[in-house]
């Protein structure tokens, strides 16, 4: 008899080149994706050493961190035009496919792949971008490289990796009304905090995480880095598929039916052992919102800002102590206290579909409160459109937010959409770190429903109680 | 890239946990289409204030610690996006080695593709050499065949590190040309799997 596996161990071992005692295994890539930040001088150093794309139809481009989303076509910033200029020429001189600006498939990376049906279970899909986790949702094992690292997929198709330890993360029962899957995920590292998944690939399992529609898992997945884990995954199953189906890379017809076949047989073993397990309520996890300065920071809506004087560690108070300081917040207050001028409903992690629909049912009837600059956000030029038939953008535009072009824009404001220094942000993004959406800005992470309630009330709000309210 | 062997250089003391790559390099200067120059805008907002001037309590500000070449930091260190220009602005700022009780993956695995040793020790023995860092022209050595940093007063920390990056840190090797002996393997799998 087999020894029982993992999804992990099994994607893994169905993908090594080369296996040798004593040193990493050669890893084969199914599919890299490549954006206009960290690719420049992967293909520089192609250039320089006279080297090709392996694989150029494994290999598909985007352009998203750099993408005005107010008029697209007028890049202001003549060094972000450089930047999405030198993809440009880089994918026509090794003949890789790219959304560029002017292309219906654009959209941030992470979007895109899945909605194009390029990710895919049982694939190892990687990118020079820390949240390719996001692609874990589908089984995938996916997760983010350097750029040395994209040179040398681009060189060679492989990479060489260390087997990782696996950590399943557990989510029992299910989520209560109101609680989605941002406020798991943020729970999640908010509970372990932001390394404990670091060196391992983690296993999301449990009945909450079946529940979840594919949009969700994304969510969830998108954020593993933040808990350390390059990489977090899903095993496949009736969701996964149904998502799937139809979608342009897939295989069609016939064809679908065996790819399913094969994926089925991805799932974890009965009685496969991880490394390591952590387990958590999903019944106990409420709305969250972080207050400090990495997302392990981040406490319930009923919560009060945590006190320096918790923790035990030295390096911990200090961190406490700073955190505050940069953030602008008392030890003790109330988080719904906290007062919000800018509200950024977007990113990798919630700017699917379902995130806007949601956000739009808070805001319905409502207004964007006089002191909060709201904008909207889409994943992709294709959610932009099927948003828009759905008239989804009236919702927001009537309720008083911006609707823009799809993009990263200000979860890391490398665009024009920068927060000034003391700015507070409700923002469904992934990373609240110093700095992060303008220096000197103060980002809190929510969810896309908190946020909308958010934008309406002026300062952060329990969704739960605010949604049961009459619209006034 | 360049072997490291051995290395002996001014230890500068960074004490703070969690130091994410986004501080170690702002996203304004990630747009920049090379690999070098990056070294100017490290910590750029820990280093300067709003106007562009230094902050003088900033340690990388610290007259004493002008070409350290050791940086010690708190748990986490190197956490966030995958950004490889977090690496090649300690590089280019003149760092050669870190010390620190945990990094995260990403970040440590673009350190050693650039020749940067991130040596993992414990969180006393990295307390202990801040303390030490505190004062005038505190040095280390390191020596990475031997997997070892000691002082000139008697401080020695052994440190472990996997046979793979030590040989490609030792070696200064270009990971692809190493790749590319492999390429037959790569041409069969590519066979068995029916890739194009």
């Amino acid at each position: 008899m087999q020894t029982p596996k993992t999804i992990i161990q099994k994607i893994w071992e169905q993908h090594v080149v080369q296996h040798e005692q004593g040193k990493p295994d050669l890893l084969y890539i199914d599919l890299h994706l490549v954006h206009e930040v960290t690719s420049p001088q992967a293909f520089e150093g192609l250039r320089m050493n006279g080297r090709t794309v392996r694989q150029p139809n494994l290999t598909f481009a985007t352009m998203d961190h750099n993408v005005p989303t107010r008029e697209r076509h007028i890049i202001k910033d003549q060094v972000s035009k450089t930047q999405m200029d030198t993809l440009k020429h880089n994918c026509q001189e090794f003949g890789i496919t790219l959304a560029d600006i002017h292309h219906p498939d654009n959209g941030i990376v992470h979007v895109i792949g899945p909605e194009l049906g390029l990710t895919q279970p049982g694939k190892t899909i990687v990118c020079g971008d820390s949240h390719t986790s996001t692609h874990g949702a589908f089984g995938a094992l996916a997760f983010g490289i350097g750029t040395s690292e994209v040179e040398h997929v681009l060189a060679t198709q492989t990479l060489w990796q260390a087997p990782p330890k696996t950590l399943n993360v557990k989510v029992n029962g299910e989520l209560g009304t109101g609680v989605t899957a941002k406020d798991l995920i943020l729970a999640i590292i908010g509970k372990y905090g932001v390394q404990f998944g670091t060196g391992y690939v983690m296993e999301y399992t449990g009945t909450a995480i079946r529940a979840l529609s594919m949009e969700e898992r994304m969510t969830v997945c998108n954020m593993s880095i933040e808990a350390g884990a390059r990489a977090g995954l899903i095993t496949p199953d009736e969701t996964t598929f149904e998502y799937l189906r139809g979608r342009r890379h897939v295989p069609q017809g016939e064809a679908f039916e065996e790819a399913v076949a094969k994926w089925r047989e991805l799932a974890t073993d009965e009685g496969a052992t991880y490394d390591a397990v952590v387990e958590i309520e999903a019944a106990e996890v409420e709305p969250q919102v972080t207050w400090g300065t990495n997302p392990g920071m981040c406490i319930p809506i009923t919560a009060n800002v945590p006190s320096p004087t918790e923790a035990v560690k030295t390096s911990k108070k200090d961190e406490i102590t700073r955190a505050l300081e940069y953030m602008g917040l008392e030890a003790g207050q109330p988080i719904s206290s906290v007062k919000i001028d800018h509200v950024f409903i977007g990113s990798c992690t919630n700017s699917r579909l379902s995130d806007l629909r949601k956000a739009a049912e808070v805001i319905r009837g409502r207004k964007v409160s006089h002191a909060v600059t709201a904008i909207v956000v889409p994943g992709s030029f294709s959610i932009k459109l099927a948003a828009e038939k759905e008239g989804l953008d009236v919702v927001f535009k009537d309720a008083g937010f911006e609707w823009r072009e799809a993009g990263c824009s200000m979860c890391l404001a490398m665009n024009d959409d920068i927060l000034s220094p003391g700015d507070r942000c409700a923002s469904t993004s992934n990373r609240n770190f110093e700095g992060r959406q303008g220096n000197g800005a103060r980002t809190h992470l929510v969810s896309p429903e908190m946020a909308a309630a958010a934008a309406v009330a002026g300062h952060f709000v329990d969704v739960r109680q605010f949604t049961a309210q009459e619209v006034g | 890239m360049e072997p490291l062997r051995t290395h002996k250089g001014l230890v500068c003391p960074l004490n703070r946990t969690n130091v994410d790559t986004d501080q170690i390099i702002p996203k304004q200067f990630l747009k920049r289409i090379e690999r070098s120059g990056f070294g100017q805008f490290l910590f750029y907002h820990w280093r300067f204030d709003d106007n562009g001037n230094p902050r003088p309590d900033f340690p990388l500000n610290d007259a004493k610690y002008k070409d350290a070449s050791i940086l010690v930091a708190g748990e986490n260190f190197g956490c966030g996006s995958s950004r490889e220009h977090a690496p090649w602005a300690v590089q280019d700022f003149g760092f050669k080695v870190i010390i620190a009780p945990s990094y995260a993956d990403i970040f440590k695995n673009n350190c050693v593709k650039n020749g940067i040793l991130a040596i993992q020790a414990s969180e006393e023995q990295v307390q202990a050499i801040m303390e030490k860092a505190e004062s005038e022209g505190y040095t280390l050595t390191v020596n990475l065949e031997e997997q070892v940093v000691y002082d000139h007063e008697g401080l020695e920390v052994k440190f472990d590190i996997a046979p793979y990056p030590k040989q490609m840190l030792l070696n200064g090797w270009d990971e692809i040309g190493v790749t590319l002996t492999y390429e037959e393997k790569i041409n069969h799998y590519e066979l068995v799997h029916q890739q194009p």
